[in-house]
């Protein structure tokens, strides 16, 4: 089983002044499926996230991905071996335009990026594939929009674009449906949906019915540390897990 | 749809380029004006020097306050190199730029780890340590400065002592300059650059480690402060200490607030404006500098934007 394990946490501990925000949490996500990590307010998930992309040093543990480990790496060395974070809050650059948002990712990979005594005009050849990532995630006809100016849920559609541009092999998603409307939680679901058919995704997701249409596995976390792992079927009917979200007497 | 943004950016390039050939205009006829022409040499100087540091405050968000370092550093050896060794003057300013370059290497390593206040306080401990340097050491003159620097023959030939000459050839420095930083902010790098900006740790996320650009804009930035300070120094024959005083990093900030932060021809029309008041002003004695202060505050309180920077907001156009 461990050859199709993409990333694997043995015993990963955050400590912060006399407060333990994620305890020994040992998480293996599978290649290929949609992971879910959920849990009650504070516990811990956006802390574990960090950990997972380097935002933040574990106290303990180890980190492994495909087998290797990259607990000591740093943020942008993780990101250009094909795990890429989103982040909670929308994470645009507010004054570039829609295009240039997305080419700014794909520009990495060409390797012009440290060239100052070039025209900004050689980004050109790069036009065509942002405008098909633009357009798969519904925003056409907003390239030459600041991204600024977008409604927030287009901000999150625009976001998962630039993260496309990467082709990662792994996106962890944090709260892809955060602050949405009906309509905008929707479509964001089915572009996970799309774009996980190739990927893996590991997202924390606060929105349950999102949780339960997307993901294949959910682990459930409790004050820093695993509470209970499983398909929707099998967390939902832990009695734990409701006590967690509900309060006793639920049960 | 492919076709509006070769539009909008066309028309902020031809209004960029009608200001820039005013710019170029104003360079060539002021002296005919009546301006003196060492006067416009110090301006083009200190007009490259703010265009540096604007590259670094308006394009990457770094609030360095220790400019001074380059400028003065660079003067100095410059001066030291034309003077005790006889370099011709483009050497001379090579060398002072290469000074200023390794300068801002080293500093760029250390004070590119913090952010903020901490990043313009490192770089103003490193600014004083240089100061106390350039006070102390043997080669620079102390309180007299290096002084009666000889201008030299440019490439061996054309004779700098002759001020037509030297304004030409500082007018082409300045211009040169200028509009590398015009490419750099408009290449793939000042893509980059802006995008660290506007979400460091978004740009982080997309694998671009963050702290390498950061440096680069940083001794690019500090080498042209350098290329400005040893032509200045070879303008007025002259490296004294005020060019490396912690009051002429606050000058620069001053420059490029009155001209507009981020823009391409802000630090220009700070520099001329600040540099004019302390010229034409100066008989008021200690007043400059309460006049300066005066419309510093005016500047941060009823345009934020600088006169550039106001000026482009109404012609809804990037200057």
């Amino acid at each position: 089983m461990a050859d199709d394990t993409i990333l694997e946490t043995r015993g990963l501990t955050k400590e912060f002044k006399g407060f333990v925000a994620v305890k020994d949490v040992s998480l293996k996500v599978r290649k290929g499926s949609i992971h879910a990590l959920i849990g009650p307010n504070g516990a811990g998930k956006t802390t574990c996230f960090n950990l997972l992309t380097h935002f933040l040093t574990p106290t303990r543990g180890q980190i492994f991905y495909k087998g290797q480990e990259i607990t000591g790496s740093s943020p942008s060395a993780i990101a250009q071996m094909g795990l890429v974070r989103s982040f909670q809050i929308s994470a645009v650059f507010p004054h570039l335009t829609v295009l240039e948002n997305v080419r700014i990712a794909l520009q990495r990979k060409r390797g012009h990026s440290f060239d100052f005594w070039r025209s900004e005009r050689v980004l050109s050849e790069l036009n065509e594939e942002a405008r098909r990532l633009i357009d798969a995630v519904g925003l056409a006809e907003f390239e030459n929009t600041v991204a600024v100016e977008l409604a927030y849920g287009r901000k999150r559609a625009l976001e998962i674009a630039t993260t496309l541009a990467l082709d990662p092999e792994m996106m962890l998603l944090d709260e892809p449906t955060a602050g949405m409307t009906h309509a905008d939680v929707e479509r964001i679901s089915t572009l996970v949906k799309r774009v996980a058919a190739n990927r893996t995704v590991l997202m924390v997701e606060h929105n349950l019915s999102v949780v339960s249409t997307l993901s294949d596995r959910i682990t459930v976390l409790q004050r820093g540390e695993i509470l209970a792992e499983g398909d929707y079927n099998t967390v939902s009917k832990d009695p734990r897990v409701v006590e967690a979200y509900l309060g006793a007497g639920h049960a | 749809m492919s076709a509006v943004l070769p539009t909008v950016k066309s028309a902020e390039v031809g209004a960029q380029r009608i200001v820039f050939g005013v710019m170029v205009a104003f360079f060539l006829i002021g002296p005919a004006l009546g301006m003196y022409p060492v006067f416009l040499m110090k301006v083009m100087c200190f007009a490259l020097f703010a265009a540096a540091f604007n590259l670094l405050i308006g394009f990457v968000g770094l609030l360095s306050f220790g400019h001074a370092m380059f400028l003065g550093t660079a003067g100095y050896v410059c001066a030291h190199a034309a003077k005790v060794w006889g370099f011709t003057p483009e050497l001379a300013i090579v060398a002072g730029a290469a000074a200023a370059g390794l300068l801002g290497l080293i500093a760029g390593l250390l004070a590119i780890r913090r952010q903020g206040i901490y990043f313009a306080m490192i770089t103003l401990a490193l600014a004083q340590m240089i100061f106390f340097f350039c006070l102390q050491a043997p080669f620079t003159g102390g309180e007299d400065g290096i002084q009666a620097v000889p201008r030299g023959k440019l490439l061996g030939v054309l004779d700098l002592s002759d001020v037509w000459n030297m304004y030409g050839t500082v007018l082409i420095i300045f211009l040169a300059g200028f509009l590398l930083i015009y490419r750099t902010v408009h290449s793939p790098f000042g893509q980059v650059l802006k995008a660290i900006r506007e979400n460091e740790p978004r740009a982080t996320s997309l694998g671009y480690n963050t702290n390498r650009y950061k440096l680069m804009a940083f001794v690019l930035s500090a080498t042209l402060s350098g290329v400005a300070g040893a032509t200045n120094a070879l303008v007025f024959q002259l490296a004294a200490l005020n060019s490396v005083h912690w009051s002429m990093s606050g000058e620069v900030v001053l420059m490029n607030l009155v001209g507009g932060l981020g823009t391409i021809f802000g630090p220009v029309v700070g520099a001329f404006v600040v540099l004019a008041m302390e010229n034409y002003l100066a008989t008021l004695g200690f007043w400059v500098t309460i006049v300066q202060g005066a419309i510093f505050v005016l500047c941060v309180l009823a345009f934020r934007r600088g006169i550039i920077g106001e000026l482009g907001r109404l012609i809804r156009k990037p200057l």
